[in-house]
């Protein structure tokens, strides 16, 4: 499984050259995140704007990304889905799973340059 | 907690012989308005029950399919044969949740179809949090939502015992172990407000609602506040899930039991680096998996248990009553 929840729809149309007039920091990474154990890792992570994270569980149970302040959730996560989210906008995103509070972890996106 | 009486169940017999799957229901019988437990519905000793008797299973997982145990659809028949052979029929099957293992429509199909085959009048159900993936409690409720009014929270009356069901697996926050939440915890004081201390209460909820391993989440945050309105009531008997192992607590006429799993066992509480599927050698899976049974007693405080592994004779059996 493999699920991308901010479109990316808009970095193709940059890649076109159909973008909007702002300009807007290309899609780096995915920087990992492995999920074993019960634990996140690393849990704590800094990221430049644009980043896409990606969450892998290795786990035999299920687990799930719950960006709470982000309001969004993944999709239960069984062993081996993997799941990506990019991050766009500057600020401290900290996570959990929602099966199991916890696992907690954070990204920092840093402010752009 | 303080002053706590806290006992893990012997084990009666020796555990030898076993076959290769085991999973067992509890038998609950109620006698008097006291429930009381008879573990595993294959043991010789459920023959003897007489009364108001009910049977719990938990944590089914049905899609797990994992080193852990391959065949959790095998295990659960086995577990529901055990529930048909009993000589005394229960009155109804409680299902303390994670029936499913990722809330798959398909999951509670065949959960649906599999519980169709158990000999009993009638289930209730609480959910865990693995019925609550993705879209919430909505599949869930759609299925088993009808008692509670569309709410995953009820009551019922039977037998003179009062029944309540709680959710306690929804709303999680960083770092803190689940809540019943303040509405539910509302209704559950005006569902038992007027109602005579001497009812016997039996509470069905999937996570336990003592701290078992706060660590990993094994409790319920808010509980104080619903222990407090069960309190005065002279017969308590909680009945929870989630951790896939017997466990018990006695707490003034406050009795905690949590459930084996029909599908996998976890590791005790804090015997290893994290909870999860407890992947054990070939052939002792069935130690580890099983049913409830009780028996309610009239004029007993507390319900006794017995819980049945699905592996041959072995049986865990709680010690009072």
């Amino acid at each position: 499984m493999n699920r991308l929840a901010t479109p990316l729809a808009l970095a193709a149309l940059l890649a076109i050259g159909l973008g909007p007039l702002a300009p807007v920091q290309a899609a780096a990474g995915p920087v990992t995140v492995e999920i074993d154990h019960f634990v996140f890792s690393p849990a704590e992570i800094t990221v430049e704007p644009g980043t896409i994270v990606e969450w892998v569980n290795h786990d035999q149970t299920i687990h799930n990304i719950i960006l709470t302040t982000a309001r969004v959730s993944s999709p239960g996560l069984d062993t081996g889905d993997h799941y990506t989210y990019r991050f766009d906008v500057p600020g401290d995103f900290p996570y959990i799973c929602g099966l199991h509070p916890h696992m907690v972890g954070m990204v920092h996106v840093k402010p752009r340059a | 907690m303080d002053s706590l009486l806290e006992t893990k169940l012997s084990r009666r017999r020796a555990l030898s012989c076993l076959g290769a799957w085991s999973g067992a229901a509890v038998l609950w019988s109620v006698v008097g308005g006291v429930p009381r437990a008879y573990g595993r519905a294959a043991d010789p000793a459920a023959g003897k029950v007489t009364g108001f008797t009910f049977a719990q299973i938990s944590d089914t997982h049905l899609g797990f399919h994992k080193e852990a145990n391959p065949d959790v659809g095998g295990t659960l028949r086995r577990c529901i044969a055990d529930i048909n052979a009993l000589p005394h029929r229960p009155a109804f099957v409680a299902h303390t949740g994670d029936i499913t293992h990722l809330s798959k429509p398909a999951e509670f199909d065949l959960a649906e179809q599999m519980f169709g085959d158990i000999r009993v009048d009638r289930m209730h159900y609480v959910p865990g949090e693995h019925d609550a993936l993705d879209n919430g409690l909505t599949g869930y409720l759609q299925r088993h939502g009808k008692q509670g009014d569309g709410k995953p929270w009820y009551s019922f009356d039977d037998h003179g015992v009062h029944f309540v069901g709680l959710s306690n697996v929804v709303d999680f926050e960083a770092g803190k172990m689940p809540t019943l939440g303040d509405e539910q915890l509302a209704w559950l004081e005006r569902d038992l407000a007027g109602r005579s201390a001497s009812t016997p209460l039996v509470v069905l909820a999937h996570i336990p609602l003592w701290t078992v391993y706060e660590k990993w989440g094994w409790g319920t945050a808010d509980s104080p506040r619903a222990l407090a309105a069960l309190r005065r009531f002279g017969s308590v008997t909680v009945l929870n899930g989630h951790i896939h192992q017997v466990m018990q607590k006695v707490e003034g006429h406050v009795a905690f039991h949590t459930a084996m799993s029909t599908a996998y066992p976890q590791p005790a509480p804090g015997a290893a680096d994290s909870p999860g599927p407890l992947t054990v050698p070939a052939g002792e899976l069935g130690r580890y998996l099983g049913t409830r049974e009780l028996h309610v007693v009239r004029g007993k405080s507390l319900l006794g248990t017995v819980d049945r592994p699905i592996a041959g004779a072995a049986d865990l059996q709680a010690v009072h009553s």
